[in-house]
């Protein structure tokens, strides 16, 4: 393991240990406040006060799901971004999460706004455009860009088809849709929680067995099955992993933005790694969507859904990150 | 006498989609040698190193490693006895050499199964033969391109494979670097490893190749010891180039000069 290896393993440490913190931290927040003390005495503690109820049945669900809901989006756009080599190739600009938005509004036009239909129809719809994705760009094999363009295309049609569906539904399901569409983690119990945290520790051992897979095609296509691996079947079977990760999530909570683009950046930037880190990403993924879910609920004026942070952040990194490629494209010549 | 052999491609039909770049080619690489190929651009050099290292499979015939189609064999077995060096391969940004290096021991790697101190001494022994130890920390995009080809070299060796394919090795580099690396590969195959390069350079060729295989249009026009290969009648059928063959006052092996072209003024 090189300086560089060791320095980056260092650094992933460090992330961890401040998103615990932060955890702590986030748990103490609220109408009833609790210093981290507190807090850390209600999670081991053997006395059931008042203290444990609201620490671990009202706010520990919410900083749960968005530590891991911000690691799974985060690892996903790292998988993405990997195998397509662009900043631009993350699940949510090539159309996942409209598409998980578009199978949801279909299930609400067809079976109402129960949360089942609901939720298979995010995860359903999510895949099925990684699908439609994945073949419309498929010509001898998937190349990145080609990825990207055909996904913003698919973005963009999934995104008229979703506003024809909103203008259809009846008025209470709209609103149901609507709040969805924004993504929220706030309204997400245990109950709620449980399932989808379940399928994405379910999906974590297969991030890490693909992670080796996903250094090789850095390499280029022929120095990796020159190296025994089998290049299509490995990109297919991460583009499958990574489509799951951000279905997952969007069934549960909406869409939600910017982490899926912008962690892998951060994390890349700061670990200087080589490549897009997997591990460094979702743990940045964590800490940032708790800290937009703080910002959403304690920063804000007014109690404002999570997404709607996210985004508004999104589209400043989005138009920063759009400037400086066309610079560097220009520098290049 | 048939030198003995371990790999060859038998009859084997190679095309990208529509594409159609060999049909019927049969080549064989001579355990122990080192061979190289020669031919002009776009004649299909490539296309056959990549299918004798199973990332293209023939639409008819068969590579066969020990008398068994590779297509049959599983892709991680077949990269622990033949190792590849791309005609193009990408440095993730920032990579540091060891690590890069390191990636090569991926078919001697899988989930249940590792050796790390078996990893650690190929590296290691790799970065040596290559002459990049002491540059093991340093980013790879901040080499010049000599010690970036070495680099890449250093990756294929850490595979530690009994076969090694290089496509264009000596591409970019100067002629000091061009023999320098020359020489690592007639090393390594002294020491046992069968080596497989292709080359532009004829008169290097000649000169470093116990076997030379030589193409045109997507088949094989002649085979053998470069001393008895490389003539005026074949460089001017292959290249449409007129020259001369004279014996290297270096080594003896053939040396190709081409003729003055006719002036027109
Ligand atoms: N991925 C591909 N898709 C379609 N055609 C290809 C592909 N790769 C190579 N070809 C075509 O196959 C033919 C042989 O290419 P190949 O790369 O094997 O040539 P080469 O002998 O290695 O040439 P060079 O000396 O320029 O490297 C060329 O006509 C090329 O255009
Ligand atoms: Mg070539």
């Amino acid at each position: 393991m090189s300086r560089a290896a060791r320095r980056r393993a260092a650094l992933n440490l460090t992330l961890a240990l401040i998103g615990l913190l932060g955890a702590v931290l986030a748990l103490g927040l609220g109408d009833y406040p609790l210093t981290p003390a507190q807090v850390v005495e209600a999670l081991v503690g053997s006395d059931s006060g008042f203290a444990r109820t609201v620490v671990v049945e009202w706010r520990a669900p919410r900083v749960m799901v968005a530590l891991a809901f911000g690691a799974a989006l985060a690892t996903s756009g790292a998988l993405f971004q990997s195998l397509t080599r662009n900043p631009l190739g993350s699940p949510d600009v090539i159309g996942l999460s409209t598409g998980s938005y578009t199978g949801a509004l279909v299930a609400m036009a067809w079976a109402g706004s129960g949360r089942l239909a609901t939720t298979s129809g995010a995860i359903v719809g999510g895949l099925a455009t990684a699908v439609l994705v994945y073949v419309l760009a498929h010509r001898d094999g998937v190349q990145g860009f080609r990825l990207i363009v055909v996904g913003i295309g698919v973005t963009a049609m999934l995104h008229a088809f979703n506003l024809f569906l909103l203008a259809r539904l009846r008025e209470e399901t709209a609103m149901t849709a609507a709040i969805w569409g924004a993504g929220s983690i706030g309204l997400i119990g245990w109950d709620r929680a449980l399932p989808a945290l379940a399928v994405l520790a379910a999906l974590t051992p297969l991030t890490v067995a693909a992670a080796p897979a996903l250094r090789q095609l850095e390499l280029g296509d022929d120095a990796a099955g020159g190296h025994g691996l089998r290049v299509e079947p490995a990109r297919l079977a991460i583009l499958a992993l990574g489509a799951a990760l951000t279905a997952v999530v969007t069934a549960s909570a909406g869409p939600i933005a910017f982490i899926a683009l912008a962690a892998p950046q951060i994390a890349q930037r700061l670990t200087r790694s080589p490549g897009t880190p997997l591990l460094a990403s979702a743990l940045l993924g964590g800490l940032g969507l708790l800290a937009a879910d703080l910002a959403a609920q304690f920063v804000l004026p007014m109690a404002v859904p999570t997404g709607a942070v996210t985004v508004v952040l999104g589209g400043a990194y989005l138009v920063d990150l759009m400037i400086r490629e066309a610079r560097s494209d220009k520098t290049a010549r | 006498m048939e030198p003995l052999q371990r790999l060859s491609a038998q009859a084997v039909t190679l095309a990208y989609g529509r594409r159609l770049v060999a049909q019927e080619l049969t080549a064989a690489i001579p355990h122990g040698g080192f061979t190289v190929i020669v031919g002009p651009n776009a004649c299909g050099k490539s296309t056959l190193l990549r299918a004798l290292a199973r990332l293209l499979s023939p639409r008819a015939g068969q590579v066969l490693l020990d008398g068994r189609s590779i297509a049959n064999q599983p892709t991680k077995a077949v990269a622990r006895q033949i190792g590849l060096l791309p005609q193009t391969s990408i440095a993730p940004p920032g990579i540091a050499v060891e690590d890069l290096v390191a990636r090569g021991r991926y078919p001697h790697q899988s989930l249940l199964q590792r050796s790390p101190e078996r990893d650690r001494a190929a590296v290691v022994e790799a970065m040596a033969a290559t002459g990049v130890s002491d540059l093991a920390e340093q980013a790879v995009d901040e080499l010049s391109g000599g010690q970036r080809q070495r680099v890449w070299i250093a990756m294929a060796l850490a595979q530690d494979t009994d076969i090694i394919l290089l496509d264009e090795p000596t591409t970019f580099l100067d002629i000091a670097h061009q023999v320098e690396v020359l020489e690592l590969l007639t090393s390594l195959n002294r020491r046992g490893k069968t080596v497989v390069a292709v080359l532009h350079d004829l008169n290097q060729a000649a000169r470093y190749a116990s076997h030379l295989i030589v193409m045109a249009t997507g088949r094989v026009v002649t085979t053998g010891a470069p001393s008895e290969v490389m003539t005026e009648a074949l460089v001017s059928q292959v290249f449409g180039l007129p020259c001369l063959v004279l014996p290297d006052p270096v080594t003896g092996s053939p040396l190709v000069v081409p003729r003055r072209a006719e002036r027109t003024d």
